[in-house]
């Protein structure tokens, strides 16, 4: 009877505590979900994996309206979200662009009008090069582009992003001088590498992928501080976990990912932060979203709080010093 | 054979009651986006784009590729008979389709515009199936100097063959190319001409451009012409059909040339405005009569909706092997491919060949059901338009607008179309050229980057146009287009004859 009751006063309290919650900030009209790139970009497939999720879980009783706002490379989101001051009816599903994008354009938008929520997982990147090219490792990739300054084309997706930041890192750990090429995304850089048109590509695993079962493409090392989580084989009995990382490889870039984050506009209720850490904390857990961050080869970590700014901090700092190396802080 | 194979696989996939009837109800809804003024098929294809998330992608793209097919038929149908455009790409069919109308010989018309379009997408379907395989390789030879040699070509066609005068083509480009490079710029990562003005930074999408120029500008100038359309009673006997259609062969010459141009233009991206008009002024150069043309010439009807049809078609194909969308249609449809999970590019034709195949198996069903529908719809649909104007018209406007929002959930989008409806009428006005326009919105920023992406290739030199075979003929025949007409021009001016280009 004893364990009973315990159990029974546990229950009372999760309950207590849950109602409590909900007493505290709950949605009052429908919430808006501010996809800040285009449809079926890397946001608008980690913002629709949450929307399925929550409304499969019936995690929030309100109805969620998907709007996709990409232009100025996820600029527009920001400004929307921007727009949304004090509602925490508009949430805002981004990268770390959200706190890069204004060092390196004048936009409308300032970091501060956002309000961190959470992280969900960290996209990895990859070194990729031609199927049928001769290096077989990071290593001698890099030794053949030192020998030919200007010779190698790197390409990736837009300008000032992501890509080209890891470009400058490895040319500046590595002293190697390579022509980044910007394409309109991902998937472009993947068939310009499939064509031999470039010699490598920083993609994503999922931008990539299509073309690496195809053996047009291949991994040589993976910016991570550990190995990918071990999976199905994808091309030649080799698959995520396979990879080396580049660390191990002899290209001494210890990390490089970029966080899938949420965000609401600037002073919302600091209980409705609580909500929605709540409700991203629960989807993170469930086997729907543990099957889409294994699928996508991404690394999920649940961030939020002092975690979250502190991550953003360091992160911040990294990109920041890039910038300013290459000149890129928009005055 | 391994294609036919594939075909015959996709028939199975598509043979299914479910199917035929998502196939009818496309069509119906397509022919009526069509026969509405500024409601065309890339508006209709992206309103009904989210009712599609649901569905599993085969019965979606099958939904909507019918509703473009219909678009395309509907979009003749009011060019025939009120001299309205519905598309874009049926503004060369009112040439010669409508002046037919008018000495009552509409059933005529309609019968040949719609068995023509049949036949040019007919083509476009045949080559689809032949190539598609050795497609998904060619595609990996394309890098961006390649793709700008395409772009350069289309817009070098335009200047050359387009219709009106060469300088005025010329400058309609340049307002679609300054409109193109608003927002983000994708190769520097600044951002440009958007005075600070938030509302630019996404850019101008030609959706709302195409919305204001065409719907609302056609709306003014018809309200000027004094509030009523000009409709032509239609009636389509099967009769007067099978009449038509046993004088199609005699046309064979024009269905095959314009299918040829339709396909080409298909495939690289210059789209059905493109191929229509640019059939058109081929089919009047190579006429022993040209004088005919305008004036209700059957061969002015056919080479245009041939064309414009075998691009419809053949823009399928770029777009699932490349990529890159061959019309402003394919454009909405590729980013509902990407929704509904698929990667379009050369591995979809081995990753996904049950999605491929079926659609390209319900591209032959869905004309032959397009072609069906329409030949018995016509009456009810022309009769649309015998509503007074003034009813209609705000009802056009309302479409218009609520269009121009969907695009991009904004407010202002609706002021920007409501802009590019006065610009619209005062180019018409002007005699200026909307196409030209459009072309440049749709594929400028694309052939800038292109040709951005290929200065960094060669650290900034113009030889790497003609670093290859592949890209060296591509150049070698855009200057081609873009010189010949210019020269013809010159020499009949000197000889003292009126151009006959002059009166397209």
């Amino acid at each position: 009877m004893k364990t009973f009751s315990i159990t029974a006063a546990i229950t009372g309290a999760i309950a207590f505590g849950g109602a409590g919650a909900a007493q505290a900030w709950q949605p009052t009209k429908p919430v808006e979900f501010v996809v800040t790139s285009g449809a079926g970009g890397g946001t608008d497939n980690f913002a629709r994996m949450i929307q399925s999720i929550i409304s499969k879980h019936k995690l929030i009783d309100q109805s969620i309206v998907v709007v996709n706002k990409g232009g100025g490379s996820g600029a527009e989101g920001y400004i929307h979200g921007k727009g949304g001051k004090g509602d925490a009816h508009r949430v805002i599903f981004g990268t770390n662009n959200a706190y890069l994008l204004p060092y390196v354009a004048k936009l409308g938008y300032k970091f501060s009008d956002l309000t961190p929520v959470a992280a969900l997982a960290l996209d990895e990147f990859l070194l990729w090069v031609k199927g049928d090219s001769p290096y077989a490792d990071a290593k001698s990739f890099v030794e053949a582009a030192k020998a030919k300054p200007m010779g190698f084309k790197m390409g990736g997706s837009q300008s000032k992003d992501t890509d080209q930041t890891l470009t400058s890192m490895i040319q500046d750990v590595t002293g190697a001088k390579m022509i980044y090429v910007p394409f309109q995304g991902g998937s472009a850089a993947a068939v310009q590498l499939a064509g031999g048109h470039i010699d490598s590509n920083v993609n994503n695993p999922n931008e990539n992928i299509g073309q690496w079962k195809a053996g047009q493409v291949k991994p040589l090392c993976v910016f991570s501080p550990v190995r990918l989580a071990k999976g199905e084989p994808v091309f030649d009995g080799k698959g995520w976990g396979d990879i080396p990382t580049c660390k191990e490889a002899g290209l001494p870039i210890e990390t490089f990912q970029m966080p899938r984050t949420v965000w609401l506009p600037a002073e919302v209720p600091a209980d409705a932060v609580t909500f929605y850490e709540g409700v991203l904390e629960k989807v993170s857990q469930t086997p729907e979203w543990k099957e889409f961050v294994t699928r996508t080869a991404q690394t999920g970590r649940f961030m939020k709080g002092k975690e979250l700014t502190d991550f953003v901090a360091k992160d911040d700092a990294a990109n920041k010093k890039v910038f300013e190396a290459e000149g890129w802080i928009a005055k | 054979m391994d294609n036919i194979a594939s075909l015959m696989h996709g028939f199975s996939v598509v043979l299914t009651t479910h199917h035929i009837l998502l196939m009818m109800a496309g069509v119906l809804l397509g022919i009526l986006v069509g026969v509405l003024p500024g409601l065309g098929a890339p508006n209709g294809v992206s309103l009904m784009l989210p009712l599609t998330f649901t569905m599993d992608p085969v019965s979606a793209i099958i939904l909507l590729t019918s509703l473009y097919w219909g678009a395309l038929f509907g979009g003749s149908t009011t060019s025939i008979l009120f001299n309205i455009p519905g598309e874009p790409s049926s503004v060369a069919t009112t040439f010669d389709g409508h002046p037919m109308a008018k000495q009552g010989r509409a059933t005529e018309a309609l019968s040949f515009a719609f068995l023509s379009a049949g036949f040019g997408a007919m083509a476009g379907v045949i080559l689809i199936t032949l190539l598609s395989g050795w497609v998904a390789n060619f595609a990996l030879r394309f890098s961006s100097p390649e793709y700008f040699a395409v772009y350069f070509m289309t817009f070098a066609s335009f200047i050359g063959l387009g219709g009106a005068s060469p300088f005025k083509s010329i400058v309609a480009m340049g307002v679609g190319f300054a409109l193109a490079s608003i927002g983000m710029d994708s190769v520097s990562g600044n951002v440009r001409l958007t005075f600070e003005f938030d509302a630019l930074l996404a850019g101008v999408s030609f959706l709302i451009a195409v919305i204001g120029l065409f719907g609302i500008g056609e709306l003014l100038l018809t309200m000027e012409q004094g509030l009523k359309f000009e409709g032509v009673a239609a009636k389509v006997s099967v009769r007067d059909v099978l009449r038509t259609a046993a004088k199609l062969p005699r046309y064979w010459v024009a269905l095959l040339r314009s299918s040829a141009i339709g396909i080409w233009m298909g495939i690289t991206p210059g789209g059905p405005t493109a191929a229509s008009f640019m059939s058109y002024a081929m089919a009047k150069r190579s006429s022993r009569d040209p004088a005919k043309f305008g004036k209700g010439e059957p061969e002015g009807v056919i080479a245009p909706e041939t064309a414009d049809h075998a691009a419809g078609s053949a823009a399928m194909l770029p777009m699932l092997a490349l990529g890159i969308p061959g019309s402003a249609t394919a454009a909405v449809m590729m980013g509902g491919l990407m929704i509904w999970g698929l990667n379009p590019g050369p591995m979809l034709f081995i990753e996904r060949p049950d999605f491929v195949w079926g659609l390209i198996a319900s591209m032959y069903l869905g004309n032959v059901v397009a072609v069906v529908v329409v030949l018995a719809t016509v009456p009810i649909f022309a009769s649309i338009l015998k509503i007074p104007f003034s009813i209609v018209a705000p009802l056009i406007v309302m479409i218009c607008f609520i269009g121009a929002y969907t695009v991009g959930s904004k407010e202002f989008d609706i002021w920007v179309a409501l802009a590019f409806g006065l610009v619209g009428y005062v180019f018409k006005k002007l005699d200026y050229p909307i196409a030209p326009l459009v072309l440049a919105m749709v594929i400028g920023d694309k052939a800038e980057d292109a040709f951005r992406q290929s200065m960094i290739f060669s650290q900034g030199s113009l030889s790497i146009f003609w670093s290859n075979a592949l890209v060296s003929t591509l150049m070698a025949i855009g200057l081609a287009l873009l010189v010949l007409p210019l020269i013809g021009r010159v020499s009949l001016f000197v000889r003292g004859r009126k151009p006959v280009l002059n009166a397209l």
